[in-house]
């Protein structure tokens, strides 16, 4: 294999992993760079970085909050909206770790060809996002953080401490919806809870739509192998394969730089894009 | 009938109307779903929560389960055990989803690590969502931070298990009350059984009492004769119906309720008592 071909992929992997690693000795050591976790974090001691829908939810409820989450929430709205875009849930997610495994064993073990069609609309997260927010207003409490997987792996990271030698485990009981997520993907729809399901992926598309740093296709390149479009989790922001060259404008693409990785024609690759610019 | 019924293509309207259904229908499913989970999430009236929280109800809003809180207990500087060099575990921990606290929100039980009342309050001071409210713990005269203030619980005795009542010395809660002589004092009393011997009874009080539950770790009984409670379970509350008569901030409490109705109304007081006493009798 070569390492053109896995290059944004072991990239994508080590951050998520070294993410986890710095919360984990945040907690466990007492390391400053990064505490607390996804939901949120303070970078060097000082810098508040705040999960953006986790602050809607909590507004939601009606809730007053201080300052320092609402800074956190703006830096990374700010981050994400002009530079990320949806690179959240494939750079520093861990759930998207899960996903992604479970989307490889699909194609390796062929389960995409002996599925039974279930059908998702992938505009459902959109409205789960809206049902997230009606369900905390209503119960007076976070409805997706309740719920959510992700702040579960990251928590179990997170807060696994070592004392006397003895591994106390962050991880609860929780670990079983991570398994269940991995067998939603695996056997029931593909790219089920990153592609269809998760608000909190909703809510980063939405805030990444607008971003400059995005795939950009030549299609003159193109030799239509469809690689791209069979490793892609969110298939439809490649609709230009092969006839339009410009940018992924979709704003599910989540920028995971796969379908960079498998191109050997050198018709994929990350660019700047001109919003001014009508392309 | 005879006739066929002719496939019509479905119209607009009908479509809009359908799909609307269809929505709300699929909406409220999920929702109430979700709804009825959430709110059994939320109920877990035995937890005691960390220095400063807002009323359950009010933390349960805005915790956004950061654990920053968790953190700064158990890296703060002083948190060494002085055999290992290593830090003690945390008196705050994360909820688990096994742990029938609401997931992800910080809590603690004093049997395995109490609070320690920390001077600087490092859990309070970085919560970044306000759910631990800084100015519950600030003096409003000093403007300093007072661990005294604290209002995370309140230690209850329980006078069948408890030793002290049995007549046997110990004062192991009584000694590892930070605030000694004050939310836990002793009292004295005659032991009528033996004749000679005295009764050294811990008594808590309740104005004093932060909950920290250091007499909880260490009650020497197999399960604790001591432990902290939150105090909407711990307390009673007599209404507003009864008055110190021989306390005068209890006196001025009433005159202050001036405009709000402290008459008892039910079915009975709708009529005066000579409406109904006597009735049916015949003289």
């Amino acid at each position: 294999m070569k390492w053109s071909n896995i290059k944004y992929l072991i990239l994508r992997r080590f951050v998520q992993i070294s993410l986890l690693f710095l919360y984990f000795m945040g907690n466990a050591y007492g390391w400053s760079i990064l505490k607390g976790d996804l939901s949120t974090s303070l970078l060097f001691g000082k810098v508040p970085l705040s999960d953006p829908f986790a602050l809607l939810q909590i507004f939601a409820t009606g809730a007053m909050v201080g300052v320092n989450v609402l800074v956190g929430a703006g830096l990374i709205a700010l981050f994400y909206g002009l530079i990320g875009g949806r690179a959240f849930c494939s750079w520093v997610c861990p759930v998207n770790m899960i996903t992604d495994l479970a989307a490889w064993l699909r194609r390796k073990l062929l389960i995409d060809k002996i599925e039974r069609k279930v059908w998702i609309s992938r505009n459902l997260r959109y409205y789960i996002v809206v049902l997230a927010l009606i369900v905390s207003a209503i119960s007076g409490l976070a409805a997706f953080e309740v719920i959510s997987p992700i702040t579960i792996f990251n928590r179990g990271v997170a807060f696994t401490t070592i004392y006397n030698g003895e591994i106390i485990l962050g991880f609860g009981s929780g670990v079983g919806l991570l398994v269940a997520i991995f067998l939603f993907d695996l056997f029931a729809v593909k790219n089920g809870w990153c592609g269809h399901i998760c608000p909190l992926g909703a809510v980063h598309s939405v805030i990444g739509s607008r971003n400059i740093f995005r795939v950009k296709h030549t299609s003159e390149n193109c030799t239509l192998c469809m690689k791209c479009k069979v490793v892609c989790p969110e298939v439809e922001v490649l609709s230009m394969i092969g006839k339009r060259s410009e940018f992924v404008a979709g704003k599910e693409c989540t920028n995971c730089g796969r379908c960079v990785d498998v191109c050997d024609d050198e018709a994929l690759g990350f660019s700047i894009r001109d919003l001014n610019k009508k392309s | 009938m005879s006739e066929k019924v002719k496939k019509r293509p479905i119209s607009t309207r009908r479509r809009f109307f359908t799909d609307l259904a269809y929505a709300t229908g699929l909406g409220l499913m999920g929702g109430l779903l979700w709804a009825g989970y959430t709110q059994k999430a939320k109920s877990s009236p035995l937890t005691l929560r960390p220095p400063a929280a807002l009323d359950e109800e009010d933390f349960l809003k805005s915790c956004i389960k950061c654990g920053l809180c968790a953190e700064a207990c158990y890296n703060r500087p002083s948190n060494i055990d002085r055999d290992s060099g290593r830090p003690r575990p945390s008196t705050l921990k994360m909820a688990k989803a096994e742990d029938s606290v609401t997931i992800g929100t910080p809590f603690f039980k004093p049997r395995d690590v109490p609070c320690y009342m920390c001077d600087d309050i490092p859990c309070v001071t970085i919560c970044p969502t306000g759910a631990l409210d800084i100015k519950s713990v600030t003096n409003p005269k000093t403007k300093e931070l007072d661990f005294t203030m604290m209002d995370m619980g309140l230690a209850v005795v329980d006078s069948n298990s408890c030793i002290a009542f049995w007549g046997l010395q110990c004062d192991a809660c009584y000694r590892a009350c930070p605030l000694l002589d004050k939310a836990i004092r002793l009292e004295y009393d005659k032991n009528e059984r033996t004749g000679k011997h005295a009764f050294l009874k811990p008594v808590v009080d309740m104005n004093h009492c932060t909950g920290c539950g250091m007499c909880e770790k260490a009650c020497v009984t197999e399960k604790p004769a001591i432990f902290v409670l939150p105090k909407e379970i711990a307390l009673g509350k007599p209404g507003d119906h009864y008055v110190k008569g021989w306390d005068k901030k209890d006196q001025q409490r009433v005159k202050q309720r001036i405009g709000k109705d402290i008459t008892t109304h039910d079915k009975r007081s709708a009529k005066k008592p000579e409406d109904y006493l006597n009735r049916g009798v015949e003289y």
